[in-house]
């Protein structure tokens, strides 16, 4: 019997080549803010820093935001393209929202089929994909706060954009750590998103 | 491999290693997802551990930064639009007190005599090289209220008032067409910017700041004053300027700072 790939092969690697740029972007972006906190009483401990020092931790940031836009916009050109985001985020309704957290808090929700996704996944992915437009958008108001004035306008100016910025790192973090716990609890998700099935 | 034919206890001790070698491969063999998980996941071991000591103090993937760097330097270049002004603010949203910031502490400010102060302005100009106080003060003046963007990220907004730096450059010959403008200050500080954003219409040579004198501790006796730059890209107690198509570089960009610095 010929098995079915649940992730095709570009898939997985738009996946992966996204976590580790998300990490660098992450990990200098903390750097980045230590060297002026927006929330005085919050730092980011210098061991899961990336960068060494401020202009260390820019030049990680200023090179990773290339690899992490071209393969989002490709990871997300080809999702539209082959219809698989509709196909596998729709449909999506509050309803079925609750409904599935409502089983997935009594222990009741399945994980059988791995190409399935049940709608508090769907509606967690989309949120992620989502949140890392926000945060490319509001890095760019951040980085060229005069170049592009809508974007800065959008955000509610420069410093406005700072903070947007720091909120959907933090939905990015919360996700990472949710999405990881779920891949340790359903350990074959992780070899899907490796080999494919 | 000893392929010579054997007999006896020892052949048969043998036989029995083989068989139970047969029968943990097949048991391995049974359990592909398991054996591939512990495998792949090894490899991702080693890759962050790879990422631990090599990438961080490479010298091959700081070339590779610096690289980028400059890659960026030309991306900024080309997004760099002339006609396209900086917000400018009314003069109740100026930031009180504004921040002090430098490379040193404030008591270590330079302390520069205006009566004998005078600029140097080098390279390829064909006009006016020496310059003093009275007769910068003597240039047309204008001033603005603006953002100064740090590079650590946080903001302030200012008022900062002189004369047009592009006239001030025409009006010294500067060629114009030329690739770099470069500044050494009083401070041993020192930094350099593009043409472009030299002739940028809000790119002012200042001498005073909300309204008074320039304080030394924002820059006297003139610092430029450009709010389409970070703030490191904006040197203060110049005492030299240079037009030249050699990279001159910076204090800060010589450390890792990216050159072109544009907001």
């Amino acid at each position: 019997m010929r098995q079915i790939n649940i992730h095709p092969a570009w898939l997985r690697a738009t996946h992966w080549i996204n976590a580790v740029s998300v990490l660098v972007m992450i990990t200098s972006g903390w750097q980045v803010y230590n060297a002026s906190p927006i929330f005085p009483a919050l730092r980011f401990p210098a061991s899961l820093t990336l960068g060494g020092w401020l202009g260390g931790a820019l030049l990680w940031h200023f090179a990773f935001m290339w690899l992490l836009v071209g393969n989002f916009a490709l990871y997300l050109g080809l999702n539209l393209a082959t219809g698989r985001l509709g196909r596998k985020m729709l449909p999506l309704t509050p309803r079925l929202v609750l409904r599935d957290l409502y089983a997935a808090l009594r222990g009741k929700l399945a994980h059988d089929d791995l190409s399935h996704y049940n709608a508090v996944q769907k509606l967690a992915y989309l949120s992620v994909i989502v949140d890392i437009i926000v945060l490319v958008l509001s890095g760019m108001a951040v980085w060229k706060s005069v170049q592009f004035p809508l974007l800065r306008e959008l955000m509610g100016g420069y410093d406005r954009a700072r903070v947007v910025h720091f909120f959907a790192m933090s939905f990015l973090l919360l996700f990472f750590i949710v999405h990881v716990a779920m891949v340790m609890l359903v350990p074959r998700s992780l070899l899907a998103m490796i080999r494919g099935r | 491999m000893n392929l010579k034919r054997k007999t006896g206890p020892q052949a048969q001790a043998e036989l029995l290693d083989a068989e139970s070698i047969i029968k943990d491969a097949r048991r391995e063999l049974a359990a592909p997802m398991r054996r591939l998980f512990g495998k792949r996941l090894l490899t991702l071991g080693s890759l962050s551990l790879l990422s631990g000591c090599e990438l961080k103090d490479g010298n091959s993937v700081n070339t590779m930064l610096q690289k980028i760097s400059f890659f960026n330097d030309d991306v900024q270049g080309w997004l760099f639009d002339p006609k396209k002004l900086a917000p400018t603010y009314p003069e109740s949203m100026i930031t009180r007190p504004f921040p002090f910031n430098a490379f040193y502490d404030i008591d270590q400010v330079p302390d520069v005599d205006p009566d004998s102060y005078r600029l140097k302005v080098s390279g390829l100009v064909s006009g006016k090289r020496i310059w003093t106080l009275p007769e910068l003060h003597a240039l047309p003046q204008t001033s603005q209220v603006t953002r100064h963007i740090c590079i650590e990220g946080w903001s302030a907004i200012g008022k900062w008032g002189g004369t047009t730096f592009s006239s001030f450059l025409k009006m010294a010959g500067a060629d114009l067409s030329a690739k770099y403008v470069s500044f050494q200050c009083a401070d041993e500080y020192s930094t350099s910017i593009d043409m472009p954003t030299a002739l940028h219409a809000q790119t002012l040579l200042t001498f005073t700041y909300d309204g008074a004198l320039l304080p030394p501790k924002y820059g006297f006796p003139m610092k430029l004053r450009m709010p389409t730059k970070l703030g490191y890209k904006n040197p203060k107690h110049i005492i030299e300027i240079t037009v030249t198509n050699t990279y001159p570089g910076g204090y800060w960009e010589n450390q890792g700072y990216n050159w072109f610095g544009g907001a």
